[in-house]
C-alpha cells in the first residue's frame, strides 16, 4: 500500500466511534429525510399493498440469492450474486419502508419484513424455491430480472414520486442482473451436451411460474397512472427472453402454468411449500428477540 | 445562518471520504447533493450510489461526526433518491484520484431513451469503448466479471502488462 493509499484508509478512523461496520448496529429509515406524502387522489391503502408485492419479491428472492453464498463454482459468480442480492435487499427495504409510510400506521420495514405470517405476504411464488442447480440460479434469475426491469422501467414514470425514485434507481441495478443472468443462460444453452440439456431442464422447471407475473389483480387496477399493468410489460419480457433463448439454443418450454389455490396466488398470500422454510429461517433471530437491538 | 458558515460547512462535506473508496471523497463521487442552511439548522442531502449500499449511513454519520466537531450543532443529513445517481457525476479530480489508485474509472453510462423505453440486451462482453489499464495505459483490457468486492465496481484484466484491476462500473 502507498502512502497515500494507507493516509486514505487511516482517515477513515478518525471518524469512528463506536458505531462502525457493527453488525445489526442502529439501521436508521432508507427513506429518511424524504417527502412520503401520498399524491392526492391515490388510494394509500393499494398503494402501500402494490410497495409490499414489489418489496416481497425482492425481499424473497435476495433471501434465495443469499443462501447460494459460498456454493457457487467461482469466487467471481459468489461476488456477482451476493451483490445482485444486495442490490434487490436495498429495492426491499425502500419498497416495505415506502409501504409502512402510505399504510400510515406506524410499520416500519423490519416490522413488515419479520413481524408477518405467511398469508401477510405479496411475493410471486416464482422467487420461493431453492434452486436445484447452477442453472436453475440462472434461469430463474433470468426471467425475474427481465420481468422486474421492464416493469420498473415503467414504473419510473409513476404518480407516486417516492415508487417513482425508487424504480428509476432500480433499473440501472436490474440491468446489470439480466445481463449477467442471460450471459450465463447463453454460456450454458449454447455450452456442451450436457450443460445445454441442464439449461433446458432448468428452463422447464421454472416455466409453470411465468405465467403468475402477468396476472391482473383489484391493487393494480385501483392505481391508475402509478401501478403498472402486468400485462403492459409481457410484450417486452417476451421480447427479451426469446432472443435469449434463440442465442442460447434453447426451446421455450411448453408448460401450462401453475394452477391458482381456489384462484390465488402469491400476490393473494397464497404460497408454495417452500414459502414456511424461509421464513423460518428469515424471522427465527427477530422472533426471539423481538425488538432487540446490540 | 450566514453564507460563510454555510460555505465552510460545505468544504466539511465534500472532504469527507467514501468508506469504501476512501481514496475519494463524496464530492469526487457526486454524491453529495447540497449543503444548505435552514434557519439554524445545517442540512446536507446525499445520494446513494446503489439501492442497498450499506456505505450510505456510514457517510451519514461521518457527515455529522466531522460537522459536529467543526461546532455546527445541529445538522440533518437527507437522503435524495432522484434523480438516480449515476457514475458519470464523478468528478475529473476523482476520476484521476482512482485511476492512481489503480481503480480505472467509469466510461460513460448509457443513456437510456427519452420517454424511457426498453433497456438494451448485452449479451457479450464486448464495450462501446475501451477500459484502459490504470497501471501501463493499454486499451486491451477483458472484462473478467460484472460485479466485484463492492456493488460499484467490476473486473477487468489488462491483456498488455497481465494485472488484473476494478473498474467502476458505468451505470
Amino acid at each position: 500500500m502507498t502512502e497515500d493509499e494507507f493516509a486514505a484508509y487511516q482517515s477513515l478512523a478518525q471518524d469512528s466511534d463506536d458505531h462502525r461496520w457493527a453488525f445489526g448496529t442502529g439501521f436508521t429509515d432508507p427513506l429518511e429525510g424524504i417527502d412520503a406524502s401520498v399524491p392526492d387522489g391515490v388510494d394509500a391503502a393499494a398503494l402501500a399493498t402494490y410497495c409490499l408485492m414489489l418489496g416481497d419479491d425482492a425481499l424473497i428472492y435476495s433471501h434465495r440469492l443469499q443462501q447460494w453464498m459460498t456454493r457457487l463454482p467461482e469466487l467471481e459468480e459468489e461476488t456477482a450474486i451476493a451483490n445482485i442480492a444486495l442490490d434487490l435487499l436495498g429495492q426491499a427495504r425502500m419498497l416495505l419502508a415506502r409501504a409502512g409510510l402510505a399504510e400510515g400506521a406506524g410499520r416500519q420495514e423490519d416490522r413488515l419484513a419479520f413481524f408477518r405470517e405467511e398469508n401477510e405476504f405479496r411475493n410471486v411464488r416464482l422467487v420461493e424455491a431453492l434452486d436445484a442447480d447452477f442453472a436453475e440460479l440462472t434461469g430463474r434469475l433470468l426471467v425475474f430480472s427481465a420481468w422486474r426491469l421492464a416493469l420498473f422501467g415503467q414504473l419510473a414514470g409513476s404518480r407516486d414520486p417516492v415508487l417513482a425514485a425508487i424504480a428509476a434507481k432500480g433499473v440501472n441495478e436490474l440491468s446489470y442482473h439480466r445481463d449477467y443472468a442471460a450471459q450465463w443462460v447463453i454460456r450454458l444453452g449454447d455450452g456442451t451436451r450436457l450443460s445445454h440439456d441442464k439449461m433446458q431442464a432448468a428452463l422447464s422447471t421454472i416455466w409453470p411460474l411465468v405465467d403468475e407475473l402477468f396476472r391482473a389483480d383489484g391493487v393494480v387496477a385501483a392505481l391508475p397512472e402509478v401501478a403498472a399493468h402486468p400485462q403492459a410489460v409481457r410484450a417486452e419480457v417476451d421480447a427479451v427472453l426469446d432472443t435469449v433463448l434463440a442465442r442460447a439454443t434453447l426451446n421455450r418450454p411448453d408448460r401450462a402454468p401453475m394452477a391458482a389455490v381456489a384462484g390465488k396466488t402469491g400476490r393473494d398470500g397464497v404460497h408454495t411449500e417452500a414459502f414456511g422454510y424461509i421464513l423460518a429461517e428469515l424471522q427465527s433471530l427477530a422472533r426471539a428477540h423481538p425488538d432487540g437491538t446490540w | 445562518m450566514v453564507t460563510a458558515a454555510v460555505q465552510a460547512a460545505r468544504e466539511i462535506a465534500a472532504a469527507v471520504p467514501d468508506p469504501e473508496l476512501p481514496m475519494v471523497t463524496l464530492a469526487d463521487l457526486g454524491i453529495l447533493r447540497d449543503v444548505a442552511a435552514e434557519g439554524e439548522q445545517l442540512v446536507v442531502t446525499i445520494t446513494p450510489t446503489y439501492s442497498g449500499c450499506p456505505a450510505l449511513r456510514e457517510i451519514a454519520h461521518d457527515l455529522r461526526y466531522r460537522l459536529t466537531q467543526a461546532g455546527f450543532t445541529d445538522v440533518i443529513v437527507r437522503t435524495e433518491l432522484a434523480p438516480a445517481w449515476t457514475s458519470d457525476w464523478i468528478t475529473p479530480e476523482g476520476r484521476s484520484k482512482l485511476r492512481a489508485a489503480g481503480i480505472a474509472p467509469p466510461s460513460p453510462a448509457r443513456r437510456r431513451q427519452v420517454p424511457p423505453g426498453p433497456v438494451p440486451l448485452t449479451l457479450t462482453g464486448t464495450r462501446r469503448e475501451p477500459v484502459h489499464c490504470p497501471r501501463c495505459g493499454s486499451g486491451d483490457t477483458t472484462q473478467t466479471a460484472a460485479f466485484s468486492a463492492t456493488a460499484c465496481k467490476a473486473l477487468f484484466r489488462c491483456e498488455t502488462c497481465r494485472e488484473p484491476f476494478e473498474y467502476v462500473k458505468d451505470i
